[in-house]
């Protein structure tokens, strides 16, 4: 008979992954990694607003990591600091501002822990609602825009002398990215939310000869590794989000050798 | 002539500086329009204003109903994050039927690629499929920024004759950025010289003789292109004769005359 906080955990689990996997390619093709980090760093932030003024913390993420994108797409466009610059003043600072709020907090139950490297047992009824809702929504609008967004990747110019708005698709890709933030939060925590879109994708494209096919093999593995991670973080009692990536990371180190030695053969 | 596009007394300025500076041109159908011009000159951001990239900060750019335009960057840096192969990359965005791609791949001549990834083609394969990419939708006008840049002489020459290729056969008008102008000299109707505005224009012959023209790439461009002037002109008109030549040109160009015989 298995927990019902353990299903829980997995349907959580499994609707991150299949969400994180394909907008994950873009994080990789267009290297935006060190950006989700960064948001990931500013939800902290986010989850002290939701606890001190009593609102979901899903909608305080949502709404904080939203600011910050939108933030940092106005400091780029006066192009007087460079990207990661930027992004590290605002990293930091949404950071450091959170744990100062959070010391605010008289809350003897706050678990800083569970919210860095997230913990299945925080996983709720309602986290599952966010994570569908927000799925359907981030793989519509995915789906939706794919060609459009894939093309920007190639070739910015080439996109927009063929009618696609490249400032609205930079700002869509930004957005997707913060509900994915908000909602892998209880999953695999703050700190290692980039690796679930990055490490996936990046395994996926030693296999794969097209984006369509990379964005669905990113999923698929997504998915192992967080059967693989919370049955061991049930198994071993380990913290859920370091055991969903460390899965991830074997899977990722077993394709890199079988993609190696079929390069050589 | 209808207009197919038009720049109308188009200004730019960027950070206080003048990118543009009343700025008009015209493109009608089956036009052949060079724009050479030096470094920084704005030929790029004149390209972009045309195609709506940025509207000008004074004058305006009129484009015909409808109109299609097919461009064709300087080039594509195919990053091997990505995984895609030519055919998909000449469909993203676009609906495009199994004959019409085969008729362009063919007058490309990338058939052979269509199923290599992007990132393994050389620059001058990577150039035709984006020239492939241009043409798929049957294109009024083709936009080239500076397209054989990155290429060596050989693919240069190869590339260019795809284009004059293309032009000959097509009923389409092109508008290109270009340095090698001593390459495109013969198929090009109008060269237009542009340093923040336009300097001189012109049918090829007339500009390279402009004093404007020689003042922006010294007397040794102009010298050139009056040899390959001539070389491409089989009239073999020898009204230049009358004008006073200095040596060394005269010099040049019988050194080209013995080679091309």
């Amino acid at each position: 008979m298995v927990d019902d906080f353990i299903l829980r955990a997995l349907a959580a689990g499994i609707g991150v992954a299949l969400i994180a996997g394909p907008l994950g390619c873009f994080v990789v093709w267009r290297r935006m990694a060190y950006f989700g980090d960064s948001l990931a760093h500013s939800a902290l932030l986010g989850i002290a607003l939701g606890l001190l003024y009593g609102i979901n913390i899903n909608l305080g993420t949502v709404i904080v990591c939203t600011v910050f994108a939108l933030l940092l797409v106005w400091l780029q466009q006066r192009r007087v600091l460079a990207t990661d610059t930027l992004l590290g003043i605002l990293a930091h600072a949404a950071l450091s501002i959170g744990m100062v709020a959070l010391s605010f907090l008289n809350n003897v139950s706050f678990d800083l822990y569970s919210y860095l490297f997230g913990d299945i047992l925080t996983v709720r009824i309602s986290d599952l609602y966010w994570i569908y809702g927000g799925g359907l929504l981030v793989i519509g609008l995915l789906v939706f825009n794919w060609s459009s967004l894939t093309l920007m990747t190639l070739h910015e110019d080439l996109a927009r002398a063929e009618g696609v708005n490249t400032v609205w698709a930079n700002i869509l890709l930004m957005l997707l990215m913060t509900i994915v933030v908000a909602v892998s939060i209880r999953i695999v925590g703050i700190l290692l939310i980039t690796s679930m879109l990055i490490i996936p994708a990046a395994t996926a494209r030693q296999l794969v000869s097209s984006p369509e096919s990379m964005a669905i093999w990113a999923a698929v593995f997504g998915l192992i590794a967080v059967v693989a991670g919370i049955s061991g973080s049930v198994e071993f009692d380990t913290p859920s989000g370091p055991s969903i990536v460390t899965a991830a990371a074997i899977i990722f180190a077993l394709l890199s050798i079988v993609a190696a030695m079929r390069r050589r053969s | 002539m209808t207009e197919l596009l038009s720049a109308r007394q188009i200004s730019v300025y960027r950070d206080g500086k003048t990118i543009l500076e009343d700025v008009s041109l015209s493109i009608g159908e089956k036009d052949f329009i060079t724009i050479i011009g030096p470094n920084g000159a704005g030929k790029s951001m004149l390209l972009k204003c045309m195609m709506g990239f940025y509207a000008p900060s004074k004058g305006e750019v009129v484009r015909r109903a409808g109109l299609k335009i097919g461009y064709v960057p300087q080039r594509l840096v195919a990053d091997h994050t990505v995984p895609i192969r030519v055919r998909r990359f000449l469909t993203l965005r676009k609906r495009a039927p199994k004959d019409v791609l085969l008729n362009v791949a063919r007058e490309t001549a990338i058939e052979e690629i269509l199923d290599h990834p992007i990132h393994v083609l050389s620059g001058g394969e990577l150039q035709r499929v984006l020239l492939a990419r241009a043409l798929l939708d049957d294109p009024d006008l083709l936009v080239l920024d500076e397209p054989a840049q990155n290429l060596d002489v050989t693919g240069q020459l190869a590339f260019y004759k795809l284009i004059e290729k293309i032009y000959a056969e097509r009923d389409v008008s092109i508008l290109m950025v270009s340095h090698d102008l001593h390459l495109v000299m013969s198929s090009t109707r109008e060269v237009v010289c542009l340093y923040h505005h336009i300097c001189c224009h012109g049918e090829p012959n007339v500009v390279t003789r402009d004093p404007e023209f020689i003042s922006l790439f010294g007397n040794d461009m102009a010298r050139l292109m009056a040899v390959y002037n001539h070389s491409h002109d089989h009239n073999h008109n020898h009204d230049e004769a009358s004008h006073p030549h200095d040596h060394s040109q005269s010099h040049t160009h019988e050194h080209l005359e013995k080679l091309d015989g």
